[in-house]
């Protein structure tokens, strides 16, 4: 697939990846055997019907194409360009055993840019049922359930606290992989469908979940994420210049703060770590390589083979210069005396016997210790739910960690009506994990409103 | 839409706006804040609520014109509407069971002050309020903490009304007089907030401070308005903003305060250029 030179595109903020020309997805599309038992399908968190979409991909029936995508996936525009298909399914694509596995992801992202640019038709509203569902959260999967039940009949409203919807498509992940045009136009196809998305609604604050019940609404659905940064509690967090990553990205994706004219400030760094080793740092360190920065690293505890990012994330990261500090532990972050960062003390590590995740647990190595010479820092070490809504829901039960509990893949909780999914059920995951999980509720609330009448 | 009902200025500096938002003055609490943008392509900026009525649905504020983004709000009118209007965010002042308290504000910050102040009085708490100013012409809400407090000293940094000096000096003289309160609750610039928390460290008086680090999204999500409080990291927005004053580490917070000031000085350069051009 073509893409931006990575030392022309790591100084913009324009998508990396360009996507297919309708002749190489016409050529690809051809490569599909049609297997019998479709691997891929299964291998799909939403269950696309893979070898039909690119059936008709390869006759060149892009509209019919379309339909089938989103017969089962609301937003296809962004899981073409945000799935990690290499896990998912491109991973278990017959082709890949010997070869290159057919690109489904970029099929799948070409035809619903193809469907976008040349089809006005609008899609048709379903018949009303009676029904009133609120969902809470218009990330992925609060999207992809209120699509469901759109479709279904209902009448869906979703609450968002922030000014824009669409999560961690908006305030997360940046531009130059996800362009924000292409979100939005996904969110107007299911205002299309009768969905009223409100926004600057903190559900937990301006109203609770009783509060929806009162307002006649028969089921509720909790896609409120985990938004919630954790830091790492070293000394000289507290200095300017350190950062979550949901805050450096936020102030770039959600507030602008990239463009020479936005309101929003954003530090201009010369050298900076990211701590972490997921989509989320590579995300943060591409972008402060884009904001002019120029020493970018990436400082993870343990080695290259563990990184929690996608493959394509971390290499497109390489190519832009990203420096990869691995098996390295911030131990403190040093200031200078107007309490702003100039330095990271570090530790190397070594890998020593799997932990109960079957990783190699990361040990400190003896009298390793380095300073990193930087004036910013990122934490990208993990996020967890947001206490708002459980802690104003009596009778909502969260585990530990914060994560609310559903029995079996429904996504039904505790309280009655009240079902949840995504990452404020499973902690920080993926977008199509989240979409998966929407699908699955909007088809038990269905299943739930029709047996309580 | 949020539309603004109600504009007035109170000094040259600060104005007050009464918004339209029912659903957040059907729940406001004193203590809590909102985030605004004006515009749609403006800054989110959190302010403290000054005032609510649930039965009309409109929620009071009360901002300094100090930037970039106070500047924009400034310019819309009444009849106009704020592009967001968020709340309400962070956690209620707790008033209820003190018998007597000190409230203490410093400039604009007497109009995060008043609304406290208000609903211990409505308690049936004994208000003393201290208000404080830099210069005659800056005095705001004067009645309004005269209507809710047993007694009210009015302090100024030049003298030029009220008593000449500082909130903390008028605190130590009511101290000194006897009076035990039950608690301070201090309300200003983060300078304030830190000598008046000096002060009542010396004398055991339990003291809450409201704090005011930079936003962004006020919900939990980022972590940029954390601040170091008894050796813990806590997020104003979520946890605050009031803390024990006692526990907070001010200078930390005046250092994170200061983060931006440089693009804050280009924002409010762009802001009064355009201003400017409009006059023309």
């Amino acid at each position: 697939m073509p893409s931006q030179d990575p030392n022309v595109r790591n100084k913009n903020f324009d998508e990396v990846a360009l996507g297919y020309t309708y002749e190489m997805a016409v050529n690809e599309a051809k490569r599909c055997l049609h297997c019998v038992n479709k691997p891929c399908v299964g291998a799909c968190p939403v269950r696309i019907d893979i070898p039909a979409f690119i059936e008709k991909v390869a006759q060149e029936d892009m509209e019919g194409a379309f339909e089938i995508l989103s017969a089962s996936s609301a937003l296809p525009a962004v899981c073409g360009r945000v799935c990690p298909q290499e896990n998912q399914c491109e991973g278990k694509c017959v082709r890949g055993i010997k070869g290159e596995p057919v690109g489904i992801g970029r099929l799948e992202r070409f035809v619903a840019d193809w469907h976008r640019e040349h089809s006005n038709e609008k899609p048709r509203v379903p018949e009303q049922n009676g029904h009133r569902v609120a969902v809470i959260g218009a990330g992925p999967s609060g999207l992809t359930a209120a699509g469901d039940l759109a479709k279904m009949g209902y009448k869906v409203t979703v609450y968002e606290a922030l000014h824009l919807p669409g999560g961690v498509l908006v305030y997360g992940i940046p531009e130059f992989r996800l362009p924000k045009s292409i979100v939005q136009k996904e969110i107007d196809n299911l205002k299309e469908l009768g969905v009223d998305i409100e926004c600057n609604m903190v559900i937990g604050k301006v109203l609770t979940i009783d509060d929806l019940f009162e307002m006649g609404n028969e089921a509720i659905f909790i896609g409120s994420g985990a938004g919630l940064p954790r830091f790492m509690g070293i000394p000289g967090e507290s200095l300017n210049g350190v950062y979550s990553a949901n805050e450096y990205l936020t102030r770039i994706n959600l507030m602008k703060a990239y463009r020479p004219d936005s309101k929003t400030p954003i530090k201009k760094s010369r050298s900076v770590a990211v701590v972490g080793g997921g989509n989320v740092a590579m995300d943060a360190a591409r972008c402060a390589k884009r904001l002019g920065a120029e020493n970018v690293y990436i400082v993870y505890r343990r080695s290259m083979n563990e990184l929690p990012a996608r493959k394509e994330e971390v290499e497109h990261a390489e190519e832009e210069g990203i420096i990869f500090k691995t098996l390295s532990n911030p131990v403190e972050v040093l200031g200078d005396e107007n309490g702003m960062v100039c330095g990271m003390r570090c530790v190397e590590m070594e890998l020593g016997e799997p932990d109960e995740s079957g990783r190699r647990r990361p040990v400190v190595k003896e009298g390793s210790e380095f300073v990193l010479d930087i004036d910013t820092m990122i934490m990208s070490i993990g996020t967890s739910p947001n206490p708002l809504i459980r802690s104003t829901t009596p009778g909502l039960d969260a585990n530990k960690h914060g994560c609310i509990i559903t029995k079996g893949e429904d996504g039904a909780t505790s309280r009655e009506g009240v079902f949840a999914g995504g990452d404020a059920v499973t902690g920080a995951a993926t977008v199509i994990l989240a979409m998966g999980a929407g699908k699955s509720a909007a088809a038990a609330i269905n299943e739930y409103i029709k047996n309580k009448k | 839409m949020f539309r603004i009902v109600k504009k007035q200025e109170l000094n040259p500096t600060v104005t007050k706006m009464v918004i339209e938002a029912p659903l957040i003055a059907r729940k406001a609490e004193p203590g809590q804040f909102i985030i605004f943008r004006a515009t749609e392509d403006g800054e989110r900026v959190p302010l403290t609520i000054a005032d609510y009525d649930r039965e009309a649905g409109t929620v009071t504020i009360i901002y300094q014109i100090v930037g970039g983004a106070t500047m924009e709000l400034n310019r819309l009118n009444e009849g106009d509407c704020l592009h967001d209007f968020v709340g309400p965010l962070g956690t209620p002042s707790h008033v209820e069971g003190l018998k007597k308290v000190a409230v203490v504000g410093g400039g604009v910050g007497c109009a995060i002050a008043y609304p406290i102040a208000k609903k211990l009085h409505e308690l049936g708490a004994e208000v003393h309020a201290i208000v404080g100013f830099r210069n005659r012409d800056l005095v705001i809400l004067e009645d309004e903490f005269k209507a809710v407090s047993n007694r009210m000293k009015m302090m100024t940094d030049d003298g030029s009304y009220g008593e000449k000096g500082l909130v903390t000096n008028a605190l130590e003289q009511l101290i000194k007089e006897g009076n035990q309160y039950d608690e301070v609750i201090a309300i200003g610039p983060l300078v304030m907030m830190k000598f008046v928390c000096k002060l009542t460290k010396e004398y055991d008086i339990k003291t809450i401070v409201s704090m005011n680090p930079i936003m962004i999204d006020g919900t939990g999500m980022c972590g940029g308005c954390r601040l170091t409080v008894g050796g813990e990291t806590k997020f104003a927005c979520v946890d605050g903003p009031d803390f024990d004053g006692h526990l907070v580490d001010f200078d930390e917070a005046l250092h994170r305060g200061s983060m931006y000031r440089e693009f804050e000085q280009h924002a409010r350069e762009a802001e009064c250029e355009l201003l400017k051009k409009e006059v023309r």
